[in-house]
């Protein structure tokens, strides 16, 4: 175990914590850009210090593909490669069997990838990804899990949860420095709360330094997908770090802390920088709009970062999509949210006044008073009380997923 | 605006002079280079770290008013108070000249009596004295052309003519019609017609401007034309104002411009070297001297090398040992190798920073060697030892 996990303050199950890792102190709970080639898209080092980023994430696959573990190593580990001076995180490669699934073929033995580069065939067995990790040196590396797509149904996904356990113990055995490397086991099971909790006990018996809950974040509704982490927030040990996989919107997050987890990765805030999109309180600002070309205020009046300091959304307006300085400020912003965000999370646990802050937050996000069903349910479990964020006629929206993301688009922001 | 010349050598026209724009922290020495600018900021550094490159060498910016003419107006511009505010960049100096030599190329075939034109990323623009000046106004920037007309080098001698007469009258449309503007650089063109160029140069010499933007370059006239229009234009034109060109880009051209009396350029010979994987290493020696660094450097001809070359994979040094530059001071030839690879747009922000950083060392060693008085030799020097790499090279293979 290199790592140390200290919860400095709770509400019900939400925890604040500082999690010790060989590069960096961090604070939880706690969001980490996806740098999948060694490089957060257009953002150099010393802005995401700037930004207050404390983990980045690296991609086994990508990685291995170009320029190689074997050249990461020489050059000392991928921390030294691009000069990164805080943690890292990297994903074991199993994401790419959903989401490059046509070019992949799992077997017990491993998933063979047909290589996008160059069309080769590229085996990742368990042992092969911790190898390829072992090489890159990041603080905390990912177990290779069997990934199934949520909207699957069937006996893959008990196959797949199975075969997640079999490999913790290839991943274990094959783990080659675990004084300085973090080897995180991965929850699967898809929706079936049985298939999560066998899962969940068959990873805590092998007694790893911190799990992840996986599989999710992939199109599944958010009533199931809320459930899925309440449960296995419950069942996981309490002394030790919590990762949800691919989550997420700004919303997705802080009910997942309510719940009771630590840690957060998604491509989203960046890929929709990329878009035109920037993220702010009340939900998110298309500044490709036609209106964004005379509106002469920030992006976000309370945000302190050095875009909404300096610029309008007007002139942003005429960036984004043509220019490449258009994705590099609004990443930058989307980002600085991000933090601000996981800033927020982590003090006003500790200040004990997380409730107010959770109200505050969807008060801001849904002014109608329209919160999403699944997020008043998921918060009476979390024992939050948003009644007074919820409209009383009607009640609350039952919302799907589509529905949700539908609504997030439609928040217009009339200050 | 404050130009004032500090030094002037007699052997060539070369001169290191002050300018004082807006509130730029501190005046700027001359001969000096102007950055290139999309929509008001650098292409790939973005602001805030903009304050990394030597400073106040790195305040000056060349914008184009075109850019703004996709998805934001005049007013919303004005609104904000201008370009500085809306740019976020208050203590830079700000050159406004129409052609931007990338995306923003004049187009002659266009052009007629009443505007110049343009092919820009939003299709061919006919822009006339008023349209422009009103852009100005709203824009506010501390240096701006006046409308020219610029035809290539190889049109006919009625059609240089007109556009001499055009960009005059343009000239004097632009005083008229914005007198109390920011400071106005007269713009002279006359293609590679001597009687032209002297000419328009003298006419524009009349006017009441405070500098004069020397057009029509970099637009197929030969290397070996340019001294001879260059001298007959400066002989013209009085020395205590400042003068700048377009489309001497290449660090031969820069010299050959300084050696006849221009004090600003701007350039856009970083931003192609960047979007091309290369970073400029050429040696930065005050004699001019090439050899000396980097002859075995793989891939390179003595004055860049493309980080694109497999050679490049492993090697965990910097592009330049001794620079100090924000990419050269963190990552290694690599890493950028790599960013390339994967078509990262972090490449293109660490190879803008490098060699912007190395192309304003330049013009710091130039300006040393003009006030040393060893400016001619300097250029010499310069000249022929990156020509001996050639020739060196034409021999052996």
């Amino acid at each position: 175990m290199a790592l140390h996990f200290e919860i400095l303050g709770r509400f019900n199950r939400a925890r604040a914590a500082q999690l010790t890792l060989p590069h960096f102190v961090c604070q939880t709970p706690l969001f980490m850009p996806v740098g999948t080639q060694g490089t957060i898209k257009g953002l150099t080092n010393n802005e995401l210090e700037r930004i207050g980023c404390q983990i980045i994430l690296g991609n086994t696959y990508h990685l291995a593909l170009r320029p190689t573990s074997e050249l990461l190593e020489e050059a000392g580990g991928l921390h030294n490669f691009m000069n990164w001076p805080r943690a890292m995180l990297t994903d074991s490669g199993g994401f790419q069997m959903v989401s490059l699934l046509h070019l992949a073929d799992i077997t017990e033995e491993g998933v063979t990838f047909q290589s996008p580069v160059d069309g080769k065939p590229m085996l990742l067995t368990p042992e092969e990804s911790i190898q390829i990790q072992n090489r890159i040196g990041a603080d905390i590396i990912m177990a290779l899990d069997d990934v199934v797509r949520t909207t699957i149904t069937g006996p893959r996904i008990e196959e797949a949860m199975y075969r997640t356990l079999r490999w913790i113990d290839r991943c274990i055995a094959a783990h080659k420095r675990p004084h300085d490397q973090n080897l995180f086991g991965i929850v699967q099971g898809g929706l079936d709360p049985e298939l999560r909790d066998i899962c969940v006990k068959g990873l805590v018996e092998r007694n790893l330094p911190g799990y992840a809950i996986g599989g999710l974040a992939g199109g599944e509704d958010k009533d199931s997908f809320w459930r899925v982490v309440a449960q296995c927030t419950a069942a996981l040990p309490e002394d030790k770090p919590r990762y949800v996989m691919g989550v997420g919107y700004p919303l997705d997050i802080v009910v997942c802390s309510a719940l009771g987890a630590d840690m957060y990765d998604c491509v989203y805030p960046t890929r929709t920088a990329r878009f035109g999109t920037a993220l702010v309180p009340e939900g998110v600002l298309k500044l490709k709009h036609r209106a964004m070309a005379d509106d002469t205020r920030p992006i976000d009046p309370t945000c302190p970062c050095m875009v909404c300091k300096n610029y309008t959304r007007a002139y942003i307006h005429c960036l984004v999509t043509k220019d490449a300085m258009g994705s590099q400020l609004l990443s930058y912003h989307n980002l600085y949210y991000m933090m601000r965000l996981s800033r927020n999370l982590h003090s006003s646990i500790v200040e004990g006044r997380f409730p107010e802050f959770v109200r505050d937050f969807l008060r801001t996000m849904f002014p109608k008073g329209d919160v999403p069903e699944w997020v008043c349910n998921a918060m009476e479990v979390a024992g939050i009380d948003i009644s007074s964020c919820c409209a009383p006629f009607p009640p609350c929206q039952e919302n799907d997923s589509s529905n949700e993301l539908e609504q997030l688009n439609k928040v217009k922001i009339e200050i | 605006m404050k130009f004032a010349v500090k030094k002037a050598l007699s052997s060539s026209g070369a001169r290191v002079g002050v300018l004082e724009v807006g509130i730029c922290p501190a005046p700027i020495e001359t001969p000096a280079l102007l950055l290139a600018t999309r929509k008001g900021l650098p292409h790939f550094i973005s602001p805030d770290l903009l304050p990394s490159l030597p400073s106040p060498d790195s305040n000056l910016l060349q914008v184009s008013p075109m850019h703004f003419l996709e998805g934001l107006s005049t007013t919303t511009i004005s609104k904000l108070g201008g370009l500085h505010q809306m740019l976020g960049l208050q203590q830079h100096g700000i050159a406004a000249v129409p052609r931007d030599s990338i995306q923003c190329l004049p187009e002659s075939k266009a052009a007629t009596k009443l505007g110049a034109s343009f092919e820009t990323p939003c299709g061919r623009l006919l822009i006339k004295p008023k349209d422009y000046v009103e852009m100005i106004s709203c824009m506010k920037p501390n240096i701006w052309a006046s409308l020219a007309d610029e035809v290539p080098a190889w049109v006919s001698e009625k059609r240089n003519k007109t556009s001499v007469d055009r960009t005059l009258r343009w000239l004097d449309d632009c005083i008229s019609l914005y007198p109390e503007a920011g400071s106005i650089f007269g713009a002279i063109v006359g293609g590679t017609n001597l009687e032209e160029r002297k000419r328009c140069a003298e006419e524009v010499a009349k006017r009441n401007v405070s500098g004069y933007w020397i057009g029509g370059f970099g637009l197929g006239e030969g290397i070996d034309e340019r001294p001879a229009l260059l001298r007959a234009v400066m002989d013209i034109l009085p020395d205590e104002k400042p003068r700048l060109t377009c489309g001497l880009g290449l660090p031969e051209e820069i010299l050959q411009g300084i050696a006849a009396g221009i004090d600003l350029f701007d350039s856009t010979y970083i931003y192609s070297l960047t979007v091309g994987g290369f970073a400029l290493t050429f040696s930065l020696d005050n004699s001019g001297e090439q050899h000396s660094l980097q002859s075995d450097q793989i891939g390179s001809d003595l004055t860049k090398i493309n980080l694109r070359a497999t050679a490049y994979r492993k090697d965990m040094s910097p592009i330049l040992e001794n620079c100090t530059c924000y990419t050269c001071k963190n990552h290694t030839k690599a890493y950028i190798n790599h960013l390339l690879n994967v078509h990262e747009m972090l490449a293109q922000t660490l190879l803008e920073i490098h060699n912007t950083h190395h192309f304003l060392r330049f013009f710091h060693v130039i300006r040393t060697a003009i006030q040393d008085g060893s400016f001619e030799e300097f250029r010499q020097a310069f000249l022929e030892s990156r020509r001996e790499h050639f020739k060196g090279e034409a021999i052996s293979t």
